[in-house]
Order: C-alpha cells, then sequence, then structure tokens
C-alpha cells in the first residue's frame, strides 16, 4: 500500500479539502489538486498495486498496464485543462463535483475488478449530475434527473451481471469477459449504455447541452471514454461491436445535421466519434485496438477544445443556437480561431490530432479486409467536417451579423483552449510520443501521400459542397427528434389520452390507497405509540413473570428429554 | 514485568484508582485520574489481545494459588477481544465524558467518577477471570455501581428506573449464582477450565440441565434479550448521557460474552446445544427481539428510548449469530459485539450533543435543528447509515457475516428478516434526519448554537471508526473470528 499513491485519493482529498478553504486560496488550489493528481499518474509503475480482501473478495484498486494507463494520463491532463477553464467559477460545488467525477473515472480505469469498477461507476454517475444540475435551469434539472435515471439502470445491469459472473465463474476479476451466462450481455450492456450506443444513446444528446459551461467540458471527456476503456478490456473482437459502432459514426452525424443547438451538435459528435473507437473495439486486432485508444486520446483533447469554445460563446452572448448567433469572428477573434483548431482536428485534417488517430482505425478496418466498414467509416468523416469544421463554425462566427458584441471571454478560458489546441496540434505534427505509450506499440505511418491525399480530397469536396448549397444545411430553430419520437407527433393525442386516464387511475388509487394507509398509521399509533402494549413501562412484576416463564420452559425441555 | 504480571491490572488498575477517584476534589481531578488509569487499562488490553490473537492463552493465578484452588485469571482470544472493547470504549467515552457530566451532575465529580471506574473494573474482571464464582462477584460490582451511576440521571424517573434495573439485575444475578451453586455442588470446582473437564462425565444429571438453564435465563437477563429486556429502556432514556453512551456499547456485551463462555466452553456446544434446545429458544427469542425492538423504535418520541429499543433489536443480532452455533455464526456475533459498540455510542453521543445544548431528547423539539447544529446531526445521520447497514460501515460488516453465516447453515430465509429489520431501522433513523433537516423550526423555538467541539470531536472520531472499521475489517474480523474460534475450542487460531 506503501509504494504507490492512487492518484484518484489525491483527486478526492483534494476535493473533500476545497470547502474549507478560503475562497482566495480555492484558486490556486483547483489548479494544484489536479497537477499533482497528473504526477501521481506519472509516478504509476506497471503492475498491480492497491490490492486488499473485502469480505472474502480480493479487490485491485489499480492495475497499471499499457491500457489503463493511456486513458489515466489523457484523463489528467483534461482536468487540468478543464480546471483551469473552469477557473473563474464561484461555484464550489460544481468544483468539487468535477474532481469527485475525474477521480472516480480514474478509480474505473485503474479498477483491476469487477467490484471496485462498479462502485467507482456509481460515483461517476452520482459526481457527474451535479454538473448539469447546477445549471440551475428546470430544463438541466429534468436532463439531470433523466440522465441519471438512464445511468441508475445501466447501473443496475452492471451489478446484477457481476453479481451473475460472480456465481458462475467464482470471480470478480475483470479482464476479458468470456462466459456463456446472462452476464456477458448484462454487463455489456451497462458498459453501451455508458458508450452511448444506439438506441442507449438519447441520455448524452438530451444531456450535455443542458450541462454547466464548464461540467461539460469533463463530461465531453470522462464518462463515454471510460466505457470505450472498459469495452477494450472486456469485449475485444466482440463483431455485434464493430457494426453498431459504425451505426453510431453515421448517427451521430445525421443528428448533428439536424440539430440547432450547439453543444447538442458536439454532443451527437460524440456518439460518431466513440463510433470510430467502438468499431474498432468490435475489430479487435491489435492495430484496430491501438487505434481506438489513440483516437480515445486525442478524441478528449479536441472534444473538449469544442466544447470549450462553444462553452465560451455561450457564456459570452448567452445563447446557444445557431439560428441567433453569427458574425461572432470580429468580436471574439481568439476563440474562433482556436476552436477552428478543434473543428480541423475532428475532421482529420492532416497536421492535426484527429488525422493521426483516425486514420489509424481506417486503416485497420482496411487490412482486415471490411470494404464496408472501411467506406462507412471513411465517409462519415465527411459529415463530421461537415457539421462541425463548416457548419458549426459558419453559422456561429460568419454567416449574417447577429448584432452580439460580446467581448473574449476571460483569460483562464482562452489559456485552458490554448493548452488543448497546442497539444491537437503537437500530436497532429509529431505523433509519435502517442504512438509509442499505445497498448501495442504500431508500426503505423499516418503521412503516407496515399492517406494524406485521400484525405484532403473528402474533405475538400465536402466544404465545396456546402458552400454550394449553404441555404439547404443551416440550423433549423426545430426540434430534431430522435429515439423520443414517440411521445411527439403522430403519437401525440394517443399519449395524451392515455396519460390522462393513467393519471385519473393513479389518482384513485392513490386517494383509496392514502386513505387506508392513514388510518392503519392512526391505528397503529394508538396501539403501538408511546403507551402500546410493547413499548409500556411494564411493572416489576411482569419481568419476574418472564423470567420464570422463560425459566421453566427451559427447565422443561430439559427435563422432558431425560 | 512481563505482559503476563502487567494483565490483571487491566482490572486492577481501574479497581484501586476507584477508591482513590472518590477522595479527589472538584471536577477536572477526578476526570484526568479516570482517564489515565482507563487509558492504562486499554493499553494493557491492546497488549494482551495483541498477544492472544495468535492462538496463545494466558494464564494468571492470583497470589499465586494454583488454579483449581484459588483463582485464575484465563485469557484467550475471546475476553481479550471483550475486554479490548471495554477498556478502550472506556477511555473513548471518557474523552467525551467532561462537558456532558459537567453540566448533568452538580458538585464535585470525584464519587461519580469512582463509581464509572468500579463499573469499568467489574465489566473486566468479568470478562478476564476463569473463575465461575469470580464472575458473580464482578458481575455485582459492576451491576451495583451501574445502578448507582443510572440513578444520577437529572430525570427524577432516573430514580425508579435504577430501582427496577436494581431488582431485576439481582433477579438476573441470583439465577447466575444458583446456577454456579448447581455447578460447584455436582463437580465441586469453580474453576471454568475445571469445570469443563468434569462435567462431560454427568451430562445425565438434572442439577447440570437446571444449572445450564439457570444461568441461561440469568444472563438473558442482564443481555437484555426479549422479554427480559423491560429494565433496559428506561434505564438507558434516563441515565446520565455519559452513564447511557458507556453502558449501551459495552454492558450488554459483556453479559452476552458470559453466556457465551458457559454455554460454549464450560458446558460445550455439544452439550448446550443438544440437551436443551437452546439453538431454537434463542432464534425465536433473537427474532423475535429484533422485530419487537425495532418496531417500538418506529413509534418512539424520545430519541433515547428509541436508541434503547433499538439495542433490543441489535442484540437479537447477536443472540441470531450465537443461536447458528458454527463458527461463522460465533464470528457474526462477536463482530456485532464490537460493530454494535461503535454504532451505538456513536449515535447516543449525537443524541447527547443534542440533548446538552437543547435539554431534550423529543423528536419534537429536534424539528428544524440539522441548520443550526448540522456537525451534530451529520455526525447522527452517518452513525444512523451503520445501524441500517449501508455498505462502507460496520453496521454492513456486521449483517455481511450474519447473511453468511445463515446461508452456510441453510437458513437462507434468516436473510428476509435481516433485511425487513433494517429497513424498520431505516425508517427509526429516517424520522429523526426528517426532522432535524426537513421540518422547519417551530416559531418561538430558542437559536440554537453548534455543541462544543469537546464533545463534537469524540463523536466524530467514533462514527470515523464506524468507516475505517467498515471499510478495514482485518483487525475487527481477524479477532471476532479468533474469538469464535477460541470459544468452539480449536486453539483460537488466527485465520
Amino acid at each position: 500500500m506503501t509504494d504507490w499513491l492512487h492518484p484518484a485519493l489525491v483527486l478526492l482529498l483534494g476535493a473533500a479539502a476545497l470547502p474549507l478553504l478560503p475562497a482566495a486560496a480555492r484558486r490556486v488550489w483547483l489548479v494544484l489538486v489536479p497537477l499533482l493528481g497528473l504526477a501521481a499518474l506519472f509516478t504509476l509503475s506497471p503492475g498491480t498495486h492497491g490490492q486488499f480482501e473485502f469480505l472474502g473478495m480480493p479487490l485491485v484498486t489499480g492495475r497499471v498496464d499499457d491500457l489503463s494507463l493511456v486513458f489515466a494520463y489523457v484523463f489528467g491532463i483534461i482536468l487540468v485543462i478543464g480546471m483551469i477553464f473552469a477557473l473563474h467559477v464561484k461555484d464550489t460545488v460544481q468544483h468539487v463535483a468535477a474532481l469527485t467525477y475525474a477521480a472516480s473515472a480514474l478509480g474505473a480505469v485503474l479498477a483491476g475488478d469487477l467490484v471496485t469498477l462498479y462502485v467507482f461507476w456509481e460515483l461517476m454517475v452520482i459526481t457527474s449530475v451535479w454538473l448539469i444540475w447546477r445549471r440551475g435551469t428546470d430544463v438541466s434539472y429534468a436532463a439531470g434527473m433523466r440522465y441519471l435515471i438512464i445511468h441508475a439502470i445501466g447501473g443496475m445491469s452492471l451489478l446484477a451481471g457481476v453479481i451473475v459472473f460472480y456465481q458462475t465463474t467464482g470471480s470478480i476479476a475483470f479482464d476479458r469477459i468470456e462466459t456463456a451466462s446472462p452476464a456477458f450481455y448484462l454487463i455489456l450492456v451497462a458498459f453501451m449504455i455508458n458508450a452511448a450506443v444506439p438506441p442507449l444513446h438519447a441520455w448524452l444528446s438530451d444531456a450535455y447541452p443542458e450541462a454547466t459551461v464548464t461540467g461539460a467540458v469533463f463530461m465531453s471527456a470522462l464518462t463515454t471514454k471510460t466505457a470505450v476503456y472498459v469495452l477494450m478490456r472486456g469485449y475485444p473482437g466482440v463483431e455485434l461491436l464493430m457494426w453498431m459502432g459504425v451505426i453510431m459514426t453515421w448517427y451521430g452525424v445525421i443528428y448533428a445535421v439536424l440539430a440547432n443547438d450547439i453543444r447538442r451538435i458536439l454532443a451527437y459528435h460524440i456518439i460518431s466519434q466513440v463510433g470510430y473507437m467502438v468499431c474498432a473495439v468490435g475489430m479487435g486486432t491489435s492495430l484496430a485496438l491501438s487505434g481506438a485508444a489513440a483516437h480515445a486520446f486525442t478524441h478528449i483533447l479536441y472534444k473538449a477544445l469544442l466544447f470549450m469554445g462553444a462553452g465560451a460563446v455561450i457564456y459570452m452572448t448567452g445563447k446557444s443556437k445557431l439560428t441567433e448567433l453569427g458574425g461572432l469572428y470580429r468580436s471574439m477573434p481568439w476563440t474562433f480561431l482556436l476552436f477552428m483548431v478543434g473543428a480541423v482536428s475532428i475532421s482529420g485534417f492532416p497536421l492535426f490530432s484527429g488525422f493521426v488517430s483516425k486514420t489509424i482505425i481506417i486503416e485497420a478496418a482496411a487490412d482486415d479486409g471490411r470494404g464496408i466498414i472501411y467506406l462507412m467509416l471513411l465517409t462519415a468523416g465527411a459529415g463530421t467536417f461537415l457539421s462541425i469544421g463548416l457548419k458549426l463554425a459558419w453559422f456561429t462566427f460568419f454567416h449574417r451579423d447577429a448584432g452580439l458584441r460580446p467581448a473574449e471571454p476571460p483569460p483562464n478560458m482562452l489559456l485552458a483552449m490554448g493548452l488543448a489546441a497546442s497539444l491537437c496540434f503537437l500530436i497532429g505534427v509529431v505523433p509519435g510520443p502517442l504512438y509509442a505509450i499505445l497498448p501495442a506499440p504500431i508500426d503505423y505511418n499516418a503521412w503516407t501521400v496515399g492517406h494524406v491525399l485521400k484525405e484532403m480530397q473528402l474533405l475538400l469536396f465536402t466544404g465545396l459542397a456546402f458552400f454550394l448549397m449553404l441555404g439547404l444545411v443551416g440550423g433549423k430553430n426545430k426540434i430534431a427528434l430522435d429515439v423520443d419520437w414517440i411521445y411527439r407527433g403522430g403519437g401525440k393525442a394517443l399519449t395524451i389520452a392515455l396519460r390522462d386516464r393513467i393519471s385519473a387511475t393513479n389518482a384513485e388509487l392513490r386517494n383509496v390507497f392514502m386513505d387506508t394507509l392513514v388510518q392503519w398509521m392512526a391505528r397503529v399509533k394508538k396501539r403501538h405509540g408511546r403507551d402500546g402494549k410493547l413499548a409500556r413501562t411494564w411493572p416489576t412484576g411482569s419481568m419476574a413473570f418472564w423470567v420464570v416463564v422463560l425459566l421453566a420452559s427451559l427447565l422443561m425441555f430439559g427435563i422432558r428429554q431425560h | 514485568m512481563t505482559l503476563l504480571d502487567l494483565m490483571p491490572f487491566m482490572m486492577l488498575a481501574p479497581l484501586i484508582g476507584s477508591g482513590f477517584v472518590a477522595v479527589l476534589p472538584g471536577r477536572a481531578t477526578p476526570w484526568a485520574v479516570t482517564m489515565l488509569v482507563c487509558l492504562s487499562s486499554a493499553i494493557i488490553a491492546a497488549a494482551v489481545l495483541a498477544e492472544t490473537l495468535g492462538g496463545a492463552t494466558m494464564s494468571y493465578p492470583f497470589g499465586n494459588w494454583p488454579p483449581p484452588i484459588g483463582i485464575e485469571y484465563r485469557v484467550d482470544a475471546a475476553n481479550a477481544f471483550v475486554a479490548f472493547l471495554v477498556a478502550a470504549m472506556a477511555a473513548v467515552t471518557l474523552l467525551w465524558a467532561p462537558k456532558s457530566v459537567a453540566v448533568e451532575i452538580q458538585g464535585r465529580h470525584g464519587t461519580f467518577y469512582a463509581l464509572f471506574l468500579l463499573v469499568v473494573a467489574g465489566l473486566l474482571g468479568i470478562t478476564l477471570t476463569g473463575d465461575a464464582f469470580n464472575v458473580f462477584v464482578f458481575l455485582e460490582i459492576s451491576s451495583l455501581a451501574s445502578y448507582a451511576l443510572i440513578a444520577y440521571g437529572q430525570d427524577r424517573r432516573a430514580l425508579l428506573a435504577a430501582f427496577r434495573y436494581l431488582i431485576m439485575g439481582t433477579v438476573g444475578a441470583t439465577f447466575f449464582l444458583i446456577g454456579i451453586a448447581f455447578l460447584y455442588m455436582v463437580t465441586g470446582t469453580l474453576n471454568m477450565a475445571d469445570l469443563a473437564e468434569r462435567l462431560p462425565a454427568m451430562s445425565d444429571n438434572n442439577a447440570v440441565r437446571a444449572a445450564l438453564a439457570f444461568i441461561v435465563v440469568g444472563m438473558g437477563l442482564k443481555l437484555a434479550l426479549l422479554p427480559l429486556h423491560l429494565w433496559l429502556p428506561n434505564a438507558y432514556a434516563y441515565a446520565p448521557n455519559f452513564v447511557t453512551v458507556f453502558l449501551a456499547g459495552t454492558a450488554t456485551k459483556v453479559a452476552l460474552y458470559v453466556m457465551l463462555r458457559f454455554a460454549f466452553t464450560v458446558f460445550g456446544p455439544d452439550y448446550s446445544f443438544v440437551v436443551l434446545p437452546l439453538s431454537t429458544v434463542l432464534m425465536v427469542l433473537a427474532l423475535a427481539g429484533m422485530f419487537a425492538g425495532s418496531w417500538v423504535a418506529m413509534f418512539q418520541i424520545h430519541l433515547k428510548r428509541m436508541l434503547a429499543y433499538s439495542s433490543v433489536a441489535q442484540v437479537g443480532y447477536m443472540v441470531l449469530g450465537v443461536s447458528l452455533a458454527t463458527l461463522t455464526g460465533l464470528t457474526a456475533a462477536f463482530l456485532h459485539l464490537f460493530n454494535h459498540a461503535l454504532i451505538k455510542t456513536a449515535l447516543f453521543m449525537a443524541v447527547g450533543c443534542v440533548i446538552y445544548r437543547t435539554g431534550s431528547a423529543r423528536l419534537d423539539d429536534l424539528r428544524g435543528l440539522g441548520r443550526q447544529m448540522p456537525w451534530t446531526l451529520t455526525a447522527f445521520a452517518l452513525a444512523g447509515l451503520s445501524i441500517i447497514g449501508v455498505p462502507t460501515t460496520v453496521g454492513f460488516i456486521s449483517k455481511w457475516y450474519l447473511v453468511l453465516a445463515s446461508i452456510e447453515a441453510g437458513a437462507w430465509w434468516l436473510v428476509v428478516f435481516l433485511v425487513i429489520t433494517s429497513l424498520m431501522a431505516l425508517y427509526y433513523i429516517w424520522r429523526v434526519i426528517e426532522a432535524a433537516w426537513f421540518s422547519p423550526r417551530p416559531n418561538g423555538a430558542a437559536e440554537m448554537r453548534e455543541a462544543p467541539l469537546a464533545l463534537l470531536i469524540p463523536t466524530w472520531f467514533v462514527v470515523s471508526l464506524n468507516f475505517y472499521f467498515g471499510l478495514d475489517t482485518r483487525l475487527t474480523v481477524g479477532a471476532a473470528r479468533a474469538a469464535a474460534g477460541a470459544l468452539l475450542g480449536d486453539g483460537g487460531s488466527a485465520p
């Protein structure tokens, strides 16, 4: 226990101490704690740490190997950046939530057994929901509630899966999950909910746009990527995941084209980008898995950058819809530039980070001889560029002038965005260090003429198409129906009638039930309250009586047997 | 001086100390000396526990008279565990004592603390001794002193409660004495180890059966096993807060230990659980206690009475573990013996903090207090989680082992009962939280300040122990298993 320090512990202690500090010291603390956590991460040596026995189960809180380290590193980095971005926020609850949320994500990634994983898994939900609720609007409260419910269901599924797994195999070690029992699917469903695999994805696009400006940065980085990690660990090479992943890449892109809220567009693109990773996990080849890890690493950085850019716009203008924004490049040039770094990164432009990781996955599909997958992954990239690099950027920063003249965001926000942007650029130019820490060191060169040309062609023609059809692709101030279409549109009347009937029945039942309950409670209180039979202060004689009864019965039994 | 020579001083220090403390003037000095004495006892107890955990048995002949004739202190893991609990709880609760005792007891505190030391000495004597009659002597010492302590309560009903406890306690002690007399009559010895050797030859003797029945009933009374619990609620409710805090954590536990020692070591499980239907009787009474205790607690409006009834229920949990008569069952009983001491001490300490400020333990007077005394009531809520049995608390560990023991014994239906009574605990704890945090402060109620640090720090210390031992179970489970092993006669080997 002494030769290692769990990085999550550093963060948890830091979070616990935060409310006790004077307001002036909090800002320093907020940067110091993530840095200390990151430092603790860099001291980790590969191996198994923090083992102890709890109720007869061997728990491993620190499994450090190449795979868990990649995710842990990037979680640590994004925590530092996100905290700098959030530095101006005065709401301590949010900061504590963010720190504990990051701690639990780290705990989940480093967990070596399913029980530890489950504990941190649930902790992630409980802490992250505060990042939604602290927005303080009715919409965000409702969205947080739905988020909580979906993840509670996922958590139940995971717990049930872990129990069944333990029953059938007698082990709680978290490695590749190979069992014919229902545990396989129970755990898979829980993981897929967190990875936002359609049709279990609706929580993400529902909740993230409603989160606080700074909270969304953490959320975009941690939850889905933890899910990618556990899928890589538990379900590599499950073909179902490959197809689900491809569907995700397109599903997210299509809905993003329809969306109007800037952070909803970004949220759908999380689904799309996680689709690449899930698909790679499903392929399960060494190259694909490395690609998934690399893409998770770069994705966290550029997606956080995009969320920070969008957050800065919302923070400064108070508006989040494309139809209400426009012409901001004049008043927020730095925000625009930094946002564009994220946009070209996610689109996979050469020289930026998305290019060096996404192409690994596409290459892996080609190597594996999966033509359809290859084509779909490749073309989904065009859709990504279309909606983020062109549509989002164009309608937010150019297009018509919406008359908004916001100032640049506070320096801490720009600094955080700058850090993320420079990392995106650095990785894009010098991918070597990233490749070196991947689980399976890969012999892959993104910079072949073929890769670059193919990617550039795709992107440039997409750009051409965009400007030709500018009138068609803009944001419409409408709601794009997702899985939640059921209770809207055609089914609306039916739904309302049904709802009225149900609520009437419910009211009647409640009345009957509550009346009975109240009567029953009154009766019970009367009989068992302070002077009820059992609670009364009995005379000494009755105590003696019971003594005698007990003794006599014991003796009778004893002597009868004789 | 070896540890063996020091061992009797665990009991002798408080016994001798009490005479000294009785004549000390003022308030601070008697407390300081008492604290010193209890600390030294606790340190010796810890050393003895460490020694016996490995399976060793320590035997100390008093006055150098060899055992069957003289009085012998015979300590294995089982007594060492209980003795450590008593000595440690005495020291911990004493930390909490001075502020609370200062408002409740007028004049000098010398006699009060002297009586307290007598209780500690008595309880430690009971656990350490290997002589059956000596158990009775110490039982009387601790009982008489505790009647006097309870009578110190500010409420005038305390006198009546103490008197009733005196009568019932005396009945219990007398039954115990009759049991020992039967044994002496038949075997001619009072040394427990000796008794254990001679009894198997006389298993058909009716006097031996009667002895077991008398001892079980007598100790059942001190243990507050339903339906012999009637003295407990009032005694706990009206005693001074410090006395409640200490007795709730220790007195019933020692009675349970004596019952176990006689049932398992002296008579042997083959005898106790075969000749008398002890298993069935204890299980029925334990379940009845769990239900009746929790049920009544759900409707109490006096917090200390509520916790007292909850103690009746918790005693049920321990006895349930005993009634299974397996290694895991006994381990669960010993675990809960230790854990419940932590839980109840924390709860009573928190309630004591409330009473210190408001002067009332009524649920109605607690309304809206959560915002004015947040630290106190958060401590109560956390300790409440422990008694409900939420994971990461000691309450969960106890229940977990009870569940394991039930399943191991094939009595899985017991698990249903455990869950139901846990829900009942949830209800009676929730009522307090609801009143404190979710009800408005009544109009005209005085503004309360947070309890003083001198009370809060020990309270939070015990609360944090609830969580520490809920996570790190190596010490508690190890010691409980060694204690159970010692009673079942496999030499108390550590797991």
